[in-house]
């Protein structure tokens, strides 16, 4: 249960860029994983010459420029389009970057390992958690915490939430939204490579690795509700519970499919998810 | 008017030349120039990891052969594709047999693959060599006439290890804790290291079916905590064991850890100071033949790292495949597959020659275990681990750590 918990926070980082992605642009992204797997690669190249510390800066940073690119050059384009045109755009990204991954990097998943220093264990009673775990938690409830001040507590945080109900209005107070997408496509994507680093030295470093994240990410969103912060926060920590509690309850083999239908009660009972908003333009 | 016919002639004799050209090309060369051999493996997905071994060295296999004048005086060309999943892989195996007329299919990794191939394979009556399936009932109940087995079997993965295991006194009156993948392998393989642990007097203290796409096993980790086993059994697959292995080390538990299926590809990705253990593996780069030692070079010298054991099985296969076509003189399926019931002995880079056996088409072989060297001890990021002798032990026979007459329900139609 607290493990589950726990393990709420890996979907955290990614779906939280995804849901901004989406609630400010409408862009379904389905290369979010792919960002989260280059951002582990990337975190193994960076990490060989300037150690852990210097890939998990350098690494999110990177991938948020990466990500700042991708929507400059493509999703801009879209915007305004069709959403089943942008998804078809992300879905094939998602493929170049992954095909692009095993042609650098060979297919083979690549070795990385928690630094000697923050390995180890912590004991709470009969309890016991991996110290590197807990720092994944902090830097999850770092991001929220900071993310939260940005978007409630500044202007730029107003002007966003604002163009996530109504656009065409923000636009008519004479704000453009251009550099505001640009820099929401830096943080959300620079998350899914943080996210990636940060998972690295635990998961299997392979080119498919963000397809595999991918999907518990979007129920994640699905469940939180689309444009509402706390939503996702809280949907990703019941997406970890419900998993944990399957399969200490012993049925591991049924923890996939639990979430997904975790999702599917959701959707009959609150069609917007747990605490979604009502936004005109997706209805 | 003569000059016309003979012109119209001209115009149709031209055009059913360039038509012929155009439309039959492939199947003019495949019948005469080359030998077609159809190489299927998964390249994405969990198991993809391996598959980029497999091509690897199934090219390198073919482009040595043909430097060495091909066989029977015709090149060998290699048609590959990503088998994806059972479906695909099947259909992928038809259209190779069909359309483009291979004289063989080699390849794969997944077990639930290999048995839609083989099905296609039978029905065809195309020769299938299976360079990675590990399950039993593809050789059992599932076994075909037109289907080999280069890849062990999952009774000699168990049966390797189980010794190694006996000798640490790790099976008599002990419990384990075993996590399978949950798919047709990890089934199967799951049934047979029951059948070992209740003829070796072990328990189960728990088995757990964990999905392919779980990728964080620290509800389970916790669970194996508290369950206290003597020996945690890992039968997962593909990149579950390279996370299984980095998060137990991470939770700092320190049961002995053994597994039934291995690839030494997982064991470094999982990298020297998170591998631990004991596993089976059909080869690895640290042999010392000569054969072996020259592919290890060969192969690094090629590809900027050493191989591994999916490396191994296709490499061998297409070796061994094309040696028979040498040795009947012949690309027909039905005079490959009698060749090899004959038991046609192959060199398989070890100590023994292989050979495969008659009642379920099961390469009889040498295995290996390994045991994880500690981290400190590693002289480089391959060089992870120390290798049994090779099992069995040179006074003993092949068979006797494949399936038993008994244990066995393979009938060849």
């Amino acid at each position: 249960m607290l493990n589950g918990l726990l393990a709420g926070s890996y979907y955290l980082l990614i779906a939280l860029g995804l849901s901004l992605i989406f609630s400010l642009g409408g862009i379904v992204n389905l290369a979010h994983g792919a960002f989260y797997a280059i951002g582990a690669y990337l975190a193994v190249s960076i990490g060989s010459s300037l150690g852990f510390t210097g890939a998990v800066l350098l690494s999110p940073i990177v991938v948020g420029l990466l990500g700042v690119v991708v929507e400059r050059l493509l999703f801009r384009r879209f915007y305004k389009a069709d959403p089943s045109l942008s998804l078809l755009l992300t879905f094939g990204l998602a493929m170049v970057a992954e095909q692009a991954l095993r042609m650098i990097y060979g297919a083979p998943p690549l070795s990385w390992s928690i630094p000697p220093e923050l390995r180890g264990q912590v004991f709470i009673g009969d309890f016991v958690y991996p110290r590197y775990r807990l720092l994944i938690l902090a830097v999850a409830v770092t991001c929220v915490a900071a993310l939260w001040f940005l978007l409630q507590r500044t202007p730029f945080g107003r002007v966003v939430r604002a163009g996530v109900q109504n656009p065409d209005m923000v636009g008519a107070l004479g704000i453009s939204l251009e550099p505001y997408m640009g820099a929401i496509a830096f943080l959300g994507i620079g998350l899914a490579g943080l996210a990636g680093v940060m998972l690295a030295p635990i998961f299997a470093i392979h080119p498919a690795m963000g397809a595999e994240i991918i999907t518990s990410a979007f129920v994640v969103v699905v469940i939180g509700g689309l444009g509402s912060f706390w939503g996702v926060v809280l949907a990703a920590l019941v997406v970890g519970v419900t998993k944990g509690v399957v399969t200490a309850a012993g049925y591991p083999q049924y923890s996939e499919a639990a979430i997904y239908l975790l999702m599917l009660l959701v959707l009959l009972l609150r069609p917007r998810g747990l605490f979604g908003e009502r936004i005109l333009r997706f209805e | 008017m003569n000059e016309l016919v003979d012109t119209r002639r001209r115009v149709i004799v031209g055009a059913s030349a360039a038509l012929a050209a155009v439309g039959f090309p492939a199947l003019i060369r495949a019948q005469s120039d080359v030998i077609r051999i159809g190489h299927l493996t998964p390249r994405t997905g969990f198991l993809g990891p391996l598959g980029e071994y497999a091509v690897q060295a199934a090219d390198m296999a073919v482009a040595e052969l043909n430097a060495a004048g091909g066989v029977n005086g015709r090149k060998i060309e290699l048609l590959k594709e990503d088998s994806v999943n059972p479906q695909t892989a099947s259909t992928k195996a038809e259209r190779m047999i069909e359309r483009d007329k291979v004289a063989c299919i080699i390849g794969e990794i997944s077990s639930a693959s290999c048995l839609t191939i083989s099905q296609v394979a039978e029905r065809t009556r195309t020769l299938f060599i299976n360079t990675g399936g590990n399950s039993d009932e593809l050789r059992g109940k599932g076994c075909k006439k037109f289907m080999f087995h280069i890849e062990s079997q999952n009774s000699m993965y168990v049966k390797t290890c189980g010794r190694s295991l006996m000798a640490q006194g790790l099976v008599k009156g002990k419990t384990w804790f075993s996590l399978t993948a949950d798919y047709a392998f990890g089934h199967d393989l799951l049934r047979v290291s029951k059948r070992f642990m209740a003829a070796n007097g072990g328990n189960f203290s728990a088995d757990k079916l964990v999905p392919t796409d779980v990728t964080d096993f620290s509800p389970l980790l916790l669970e194996i905590r508290s369950a206290k086993p003597d020996l945690v059994i890992s039968n997962l697959a593909g990149n579950q064991i390279t996370n299984f292995l980095k998060q137990y080390s991470e939770f700092g538990l320190n049961f002995p850890v053994a597994g039934f299926g291995f690839d030494t590809a997982l064991a470094w990705a999982a990298g020297p100071t998170n591998f631990l253990g004991t596993w089976p593996v059909v080869w690895h780069h640290m042999i010392d033949t000569p054969a072996s030692k020259k592919f290890v070079a060969d192969f690094t010298k090629i590809y900027g790292r050493p191989p591994e054991n999916q490396a191994w099985g296709d490499y061998n296969a297409i070796k061994l495949t094309a040696q028979a076509m040498i040795e009947t003189k012949s690309t027909e399926s039905i005079k490959l597959v009698e060749h090899f019931e004959k038991g046609a002995k192959f060199g398989l880079m070890k100590t023994r020659e292989g050979y495969f056996r008659k009642s379920d088409h099961q390469m009889m072989h040498e295995m290996y275990t390994v045991q994880a060297l500690p981290a400190a001890e590693a002289k480089n990021k391959y060089d992870i681990f120390r290798s049994s002798a090779p099992v069995p032990a040179a006074n003993e026979s092949l068979e006797v750590i494949a399936t038993t007459a008994e244990e066995n329900e393979c009938k060849m139609a």
